[in-house]
């Protein structure tokens, strides 16, 4: 190495040493912070899961696909649904997919109810956006191992790291589409808005919220395929689900497991995809 | 009559604080829009206008793109902030000045005395015709049973009512701007801002909605500010015609005022390519009674070719007529159609006939001059063919 550069990395800042410093202090003084809100979260996603696994398969089967057909109004998405999850019965992977149903629904719920006051907020206010860019743009490019190891160490094994991570991945699709969403509403009907005399709060729940709709729903279906797709790494610190059976295979080599698993995480995936997605009949 | 809408030296700028500071003294200097950008980087949206609107008057604001039209209405309601200058709004006896009021006040303005009607319809896909409509009144916190009798009445008063359910892309434009006129009247607002309402429509569906909007206006009787780039249409429906350029009012004044006495070369470029005859009455042609030449025993020339005369009594009333040396008889040309050819005959018309009929009449009598009578039959004037002539080329 010629000498510059040797001099220059003789001085090399201790980033890694001060995260650690920073995680080693959150966890002496605040461990039982994060112990409390894992067990919390574990707990209510425990329940959720026993809750549906005390339902016989078959029963909630119909009941999925009834849901399919209220919101989406068609008779072959339901049958579909149903095919799609006796399919999944029949490969022996129930109770892995209903905890990553729980895991996938809580995180998505969680990023939408993050996701959707941040970006209303971002768009509102020029400035809160300049901060928030690069955050968003750092939670969706660091490589998602590297902030498993951090959430390990503060909520342990089990669900809640979980679904923290995964909130973590999936929360900037919410955010970046609902201010996408509330910047793009037409000058026009913000005017129209405005010249009737809206209140701030009417204009919000009135005309932009509305109008972002379809763009909130967009980041709502891409919430939950972020959220499906951390299900695998989310096994790596312990989460239960279809994501274990994988991780199983990988180590074991073990094809004909891996096959089975990956085809239930994909068959749930087409199933909340088209169960959320929500195109309003009325516009355009 | 009263005011409804005042403007008091109104200018408006658009940039930042600095900018519109640094420019304010060179407005006062008169300085052109171009000038301010170049020095100070503010864009100048109006400066200095004046202009009082009359209760129950259609006051049309008209010049091309840029002139500041729409900036100085908008104004009214807030959505341009006045950078100096008053805009006070009238409601009755309350009044509130636009540019200083507290916010609950602009929100009062804007719910009860100020309703919009805009250039792209600016109606919310979301919503049906009828929600769409009661849109205001919902802002207002009206209850819903008493929202839901204004906006049948709004539908049925726009003949939309059989489109209530729809949504408005489903509507033709022509159709969609009658929703946003229901919008506007809903809220029973006295004063109405309607910013190029029907520029976005083609020409037969536009003129139909000027008579359907002058028919309403019979009826409702609000004041209407109005922001075209159309001298026909704001020659058609306007009482008061303000010319802007540049930001600046140039002249105001009634339609005939704008295309008889144009105040600078602006206003006359700008009226040289308008049909004159849609615009002229009788009243501006004529010549007055005083003006006319004596023939003797009572005796008056119409024209000055002195073909035809009329002999008046003591009140101006007409007692007999005369028509290259033989008796005539005096008829009003609403009923030129029913009029036997034969006999020699004068027409006569009243101060608000227009042009067209007054010149139909000259053609129908072999160009003999038409009188003027005021409403109690006294002989006010005549026009004689120099006259029409003259009004038609503008000198």
């Amino acid at each position: 190495m010629d000498p510059l550069s040797a001099w220059i990395a003789d001085w090399k800042i201790p980033i890694g040493r001060w995260g650690r410093d920073f995680f080693d202090f959150l966890t002496t003084n605040f461990a039982w912070v994060f112990d409390t809100l894992a067990d919390v979260l574990a707990s209510i996603l425990d329940a959720f899961v026993d809750l549906l696994l005390a339902v016989p398969p078959i029963l909630l089967v119909l009941i999925v696909a009834a849901i399919a057909y209220a919101l989406q109004r068609s008779w072959k998405l339901a049958i579909a649904v149903a095919l799609g999850l006796l399919f999944i019965i029949n490969q022996g992977l129930w109770k892995e997919t209903i905890e990553t149903l729980v895991l996938v629904v809580a995180a998505a719920t969680v990023s939408m109810a993050i996701g959707v006051p941040v970006g209303i907020w971002a768009a509102h206010n020029p400035r809160v956006y300049k901060v928030l860019r690069p955050v968003l743009d750092l939670m969706q490019t660091l490589p998602t191992f590297v902030y498993l190891i951090p959430v390990l160490i503060l909520f342990g094994l089990g669900a809640a790291p979980g679904l923290i991570v995964t909130v973590i991945f999936a929360a900037p699709a919410p955010i970046r589409l609902t201010y996408l969403g509330i910047t793009s509403v037409p000058q026009p009907m913000l005017e129209a808005g405005q010249a009737f005399g809206a209140t701030k709060r009417q204009l919000l729940w009135k005309v932009e919220l509305p109008a972002a709709l379809p763009s909130i729903m967009a980041g709502l279906t891409q919430c939950i395929m972020l959220s499906l797709s951390m299900v695998v790494i989310a096994a790596l610190i312990g989460a239960d689900g279809l994501g274990k059976p994988v991780v199983r295979a990988l180590n074991s080599v073990n094809i004909p497991l891996g096959l089975e698993a990956g085809l239930a995480i994909v068959v749930l995936a087409i199933i909340l995809d088209r169960i959320a997605r929500i195109e309003r009949g009325s516009d355009r | 009559m009263t005011t409804a809408v005042n403007f008091q030296q109104v200018d408006i700028l658009f940039g930042t604080d600095r900018q519109r500071a640094d420019a304010l003294p060179l407005v006062d200097a008169g300085k052109s829009r171009a000038d301010i950008l170049a020095e100070t980087g503010a864009v100048l949206g109006c400066a200095g206008c004046d202009l009082t609107v009359e209760r129950g008057e259609i006051s049309v604001l008209m010049g091309l793109s840029g002139s500041g039209k729409s900036t100085l209405l908008r104004a009214v309601n807030r959505l341009n902030t006045v950078a100096r200058g008053h805009v006070t709004v009238h409601d009755g006896d309350w009044q509130a000045d636009v540019v200083t009021c507290s916010q609950a006040e602009l929100r009062k303005i804007r719910r009860e005395c100020v309703a919009m009607v805009f250039q792209q319809f600016a109606l919310l896909p979301w919503r049906t015709v009828a929600e769409n409509v009661g849109f205001g009144l919902e802002l207002a916190g009206v209850p819903a049973r008493e929202r839901t009798e204004r906006v049948m009445a709004q539908l049925e008063l726009v003949h939309l009512t059989d489109w209530a359910g729809k949504y408005a892309h489903e509507l033709s434009g022509g159709m969609q701007q009658r929703v946003g006129l229901a919008r506007a009247f809903a809220t029973q607002a006295p004063i109405l801002l309607m910013d190029e309402p029907f520029s976005a429509l083609d020409p037969l569906i536009r003129t139909k909605l000027q008579d359907e909007l002058l028919e309403l206006q019979d009826r409702l009787k609000k004041t209407i500010l109005f922001v075209s780039h159309d001298l026909e249409e704001a020659l058609k429906i306007g009482n008061r015609i303000s010319i802007m350029e540049g930001g600046r009012i140039v002249q105001t004044g009634t339609p005939e005022d704008i295309v008889l006495r144009p105040e600078n070369d602006y206003v006359r470029d700008f009226i040289a390519n308008v049909n004159p005859l849609s615009v002229l009455t009788a009243w501006n042609v004529m010549r007055d009674v005083r003006d006319l030449e004596a023939a003797g025993d009572g005796w008056m020339w119409l024209d000055r070719r002195q073909t035809t005369r009329f002999k008046l009594d003591a009140n101006m009333l007409v007692i007999d007529a005369e028509r290259n040396g033989a008796p005539a008889i005096w008829v009003s040309c609403d009923n030129m159609e029913k009029m036997p050819e034969d006999r020699p005959k004068v027409y006569w018309a009243t101060a608000g006939t227009p042009l067209k009929t007054v010149m139909q009449a000259m053609h129908q009598s072999q160009t003999a001059p038409v009188a003027l009578f005021d409403e109690a039959s006294r002989f006010v004037g005549a026009i004689g063919i120099r006259d029409v002539l003259r009004a038609v080329i503008r000198r």
